[in-house]
């Protein structure tokens, strides 16, 4: 409860905070300090401190699942705040209006991801998807800014009707009607056919949330044409919430009827896996690269939804964190180079040769190498569904697309490091560099010791 | 505690290398590489079950149960010994060699020695994975980086190769942990799975993981990485990769697949076997028909480690002890071959055959070093590799696991006869004939050079007399591997 009250009011007071500091740079600077705020009031909210006992009368549900889900991608945004603030000041005119509307997505992301009731998840998504159509089209005068913004609301605006219409036909094939997740959980859920169709609607948009194929055609359009740091915030962060709400609402109310979604978020998988990768191997940008990479990844998380085993619950955590680090680090150089084609990697180890190991570390961490988180990420994955067994299909496709992911992660180290060139011109300060390093040693921290994170996941106080 | 040195003395070295100037990298790297040379030592000295040999600590728990586990028996001690030898032999005999940022070059050496290292020291599963990636990813950026011209290309497709390669080994692991009662993946936990682990499962499950190992030896037809790399990669990367990398091929195939997935193993051996053999007189016959040096000893290589592969699916006692003693032998000699060819590229700049000639007048010392080589190359008495290749066809010709034992060897030793033609023809036409514009001047070797073929010649032909010590060293370890791929059916 901590978060969403204080990052609410977060929002508003950096709403009005133009109005007190002139500077952009004080004021990114009150964003940083204000997100460090929320990070610690979070923390301690999982340590058993809460400020506010509000009676939610069973609307939303506070676990060490969703909190800690809740602190990692808070230190995520600090990160980017850190590393991305003055780009982020610069977009507009008005940079406090940018972190306010940064800070009532993140109040969106703590509802989405403590949900109980149908309702409050649509809520929760919808708090954070109305602020996210305006960031996208912050750069106003860039016409693909807008056009991206338009795009992602109009196709935003579609699938939230689809899931209001899926909720309303899972209430209805319930008896009496209910949106509670512990009561659609113990027998008041019938199965038929008006349930199977209200359960596939949702499927439908949260995929389209998380940018699953086929509902993934916005994602790189809008990934390309929004802000740099923008799209890094909706790249880890927002999809992080998608997911893990998807997760609780298919894992606590639907986790009876298992069996009857199962295949098809299966089939869904395998087509995202596919198609991202392979999509992704043509691409001339980094950018848009990274954003079919991101897709991709998205194939990988859903096997924590088919499975939903432990190895899954762990492993999803894991797996948000090591992404958000290393996606949040690629688009925090990406936003600070003109040209980010691949070409315009080229030469780059010989002019900033630390820069260069550190992108390195981030895109081994991508593709899967050991010793970095997201080998440990995907093995997870792997592992959840060799667990869970039946889907050996899966695993042996995953396995080959995580092959090909190989192509497109190398293209930029083989650019960086075998390819001539003389390497743009980056501004890149002490603070930029030292905070890429550290969000490198997240990364390969957790590649070894993953269980500095999970361990918090049986830690409970009370 | 001394598998622990084994790898933490060249991981540290190679993080301090990064840091170092270009020279002092060269001098910590050889320092380094000499330091891990006598630990190996040490653990040769050391007896079998030593507490010493073994270390195993906590280090994932919980859902993944995987535990920091090394342990060294006879067969990871030789593996140590052969990758301890061969980096301060490839330093020296490259000492004078220019690197562009050296230091770099020094230090992804050293971290390849460790993940080497690691790979043939894990008693752990997960771990094994671990170090067998770790050993690539330096390989990969030693290659790319300081290596011929179409070596991005070249290089970029042994990675994507042996990536693909591992994913499915990786497939594998998981599935045999999961079949563990407790998740574990340790060593022994993993022998003792394979008696639940159904014969039909055991058949897929092989191809997994077999794929990787093939893949990393290479075994036909999944060898086309493997002559442009070496031909692409730097000397000393050339002489990394064939001396010891393909070494872990076979080294997995040893220790995680013929004793875990026994079933699997008898009932694919045939196959595996047959491949062996058509790989072997494939490569043999192509090496016939090459001109460049490089690629030569490439393909000859293959049809070495084809044989060894085909004396593993033997499951005898004297095939499986030829095949431990023989990856030594086989490191030694190809390490040997690669300087030899690394001084004649660097002297006369070419590497084609039909280019040199003469050698034997100009400069004797090189040509008796040659002859020496390539006759171990080709497996005569009294030289290192008859004594290993000896035992693999006693072996294979004695197999029980097969109905086509008398095929298999005699196919096989036709390719001793191949090797003989193409390794004679080279050495007639570099060594004799006339010398032209190019062979003119003499190629007189630098002290350094000439202490790395003595030490090459001396224990080609130490252990062609007297094979005894290495015999000794990987009998219980061939024993017991022996005994987990028996089963009575």
């Amino acid at each position: 409860m901590n978060a969403i009250i204080i990052a609410a009011v977060l929002g508003v007071i950096m709403m009005f905070s133009g109005l007190f500091l002139k500077k952009s740079s004080s004021i990114a600077a009150l964003a940083t300090i204000s997100m460090l705020v929320l990070l610690v009031v979070t923390v301690m909210d999982l340590s058993g401190y809460h400020f506010f006992p509000v009676d939610t009368h069973g609307m939303l549900y506070f676990d060490v699942f969703g909190l800690l889900f809740d602190c990692i991608v808070f230190a995520a945004t600090l990160i980017l705040f850190l590393l991305n603030a003055k780009d982020i000041a610069a977009i507009g005119h008005n940079p406090g209006e940018y972190f306010a509307l940064i800070f009532f997505v993140l109040c969106g992301v703590v509802i989405a991801s403590s949900f109980n009731t149908l309702l409050m998840l649509f809520l929760g998504i919808e708090i954070m998807s109305i602020p996210l159509y305006i960031l996208t089209g912050s750069n106003k005068r860039n016409l693909k800014s807008n056009e991206a913004s338009l795009k992602y609301l109009l196709m935003g605006a579609f699938s939230t009707g689809l899931m209001l219409l899926g909720i309303a036909f899972v209430y209805g094939a319930t008896e009496r009607g209910t949106f509670v997740v512990d009561e659609l959980a113990f027998g008041r859920a019938v199965i038929s056919p008006l349930m199977i169709a209200g359960i596939l609607l949702i499927i439908a948009s949260m995929a389209f949330k998380v940018s699953a194929v086929p509902f993934h055609f916005w994602a790189p359009d809008v990934y390309d044409g929004a802000p740099t740091p923008v799209t890094s915030f909706m790249a880890t962060v927002v999809k992080g919430a998608a997911f893990i709400a998807f997760i609780r609402l298919f894992g606590d109310a639907f986790g009876t009827m298992r069996p009857q979604w199962k295949l098809f978020i299966a089939l869904i998988a395998a087509a995202t896996l596919l198609i991202g990768n392979i999509t992704a191997v043509f691409q001339q940008s980094a950018k848009r690269m990274l954003a079919y990479s991101s897709v991709a990844h998205v194939g990988f998380m859903l096997f924590a939804l088919i499975t939903l085993n432990t190895l899954a619950k762990e492993g999803i955590l894991l797996y948000i964190a090591v992404y958000c680090a290393a996606t949040i680090g690629l688009f925090a150089v990406i936003a600070r180079m003109k040209d980010y084609s691949f070409e315009g990697f080229n030469g780059l180890a010989s002019r900033y040769p630390g820069l260069a190991l550190l992108i390195t570390i981030f895109l081994l961490s991508l593709a899967g190498i050991p010793f970095t988180g997201g080998f440990l990420a995907k093995y997870y994955m792997i592992a959840a569904l060799i667990q869970d067994g039946h889907m050996l299909w899966l695993v042996i496709l995953s396995l080959i697309c995580a092959a090909i992911s190989i192509y497109y992660y190398f293209r930029i180290i083989q650019a960086m490091y075998f390819r001539e060139g003389s390497g743009q011109e980056l501004e890149i300060g002490r603070g930029f560099t030292g905070w890429l390093s550290l969000l490198a040693v997240i990364i390969v921290v957790l590649g070894i010791f993953p269980y500095w994170l999970l361990d918090r996941l049986y830690i409970i106080y009370i | 505690m001394i598998p622990v040195l084994l790898i933490a003395v060249p991981l540290v070295a190679g993080l301090l290398a990064f840091l170092m100037k270009d020279g002092g990298a060269r001098g910590l790297a050889l320092f380094a590489s000499l330091l891990t040379l006598v630990v190996a030592i040490w653990s040769v000295a050391e007896p079998n079950g030593s507490k010493l040999l073994e270390i195993n600590t906590d280090w994932i728990s919980g859902a993944i149960n995987s535990r920091f586990a090394l342990s060294m028996d006879g067969l990871a001690k030789i593996l140590c010994l052969l990758t301890a030898i061969s980096f301060p032999v490839i330093f020296i005999s490259t000492w004078g060699e220019q690197y562009r940022k050296a230091k770099n070059f020094f230090g992804l050496m050293l971290l390849s020695q460790a993940g080497m290292l690691g790979v043939f020291l894990a008693a752990d599963a997960l771990l094994f994975y671990f170090f067998w990636e770790i050993a690539l990813v330096p390989v990969y950026f030693l290659a790319s980086q300081w290596g011929g011209e179409r070596r991005i290309q070249a290089t970029f497709k042994f990675f994507v190769y042996t990536f693909f390669g591992s994913l499915m080994m990786l497939i594998a692991i998981i599935y045999i942990a999961q079949h563990n009662h407790d998740h574990s993946f340790s060593l022994g936990a993993f022998y003792s799975a394979r008696g639940t682990i159904k014969g039909s499962e055991q058949t897929w499950l092989f191809w997994l993981m077999f794929l990787a190992f093939a893949i990393k030896m290479p075994i036909f037809p999944f060898h086309t990485w493997q002559p442009d790399t070496y031909e692409q990669a730097p000397a000393a990367v050339t002489m990394v990769l064939s001396g010891v990398m393909v070494k872990m091929g076979i080294y997995g195939l040893i220790r995680w697949l013929a004793p875990v997935l026994n079933l699997g193993t008898y009932i694919w051996g045939d196959t595996v076997s047959a491949l062996c053999i058509t790989g072997m007189i494939y490569a043999s016959l192509i090496a016939l028909r090459q001109d460049d040096l490089k690629r030569l000893v490439a393909y000859s290589s293959i049809a070495h480690m084809g044989l060894m592969c085909l004396a593993v699916f033997a499951t005898t006692e004297s095939g499986m002890q030829g095949v431990m003693i023989q990856i030594f032998n086989h490191g030694i000699n190809i390490i040997g071959l690669w300087v030899i060819v690394y001084l004649i590229e660097k002297r006369f700049h070419t590497r084609k055959i039909s280019e040199l000639g003469g050698m034997a007048e100009k400069s004797p010392a090189l040509t008796a070093m040659l002859v020496i080589v390539a006759l171990a190359n080709i497996a005569l008495p009294l030289t290192n590799g008859f004594v290993g290749e000896f035992l693999m066809f006693t072996g294979v010709y004695g197999s029980k696991a097969t109905t086509y034992n008398v095929v298999f060897t005699v196919t096989a030793a036709l390719t001793i006869i191949l090797a003989a033609v193409y390794m004679l023809n080279m050495v007639q036409k570099v060594c004799y004939g006339g010398a032209n514009k190019l062979t003119e001047q003499s190629l007189v070797l630098k002290p350094n050079e000439k202490m790395v073929l003595v030490v090459i010649v001396i224990l080609i032909l130490l252990v062609g007399v007297y094979p005894d010590p290495l015999l000794q060293l990987t009998r219980s370890a061939s024993e017991s591997i022996l005994a987990k791929m028996n089963f009575n059916p």
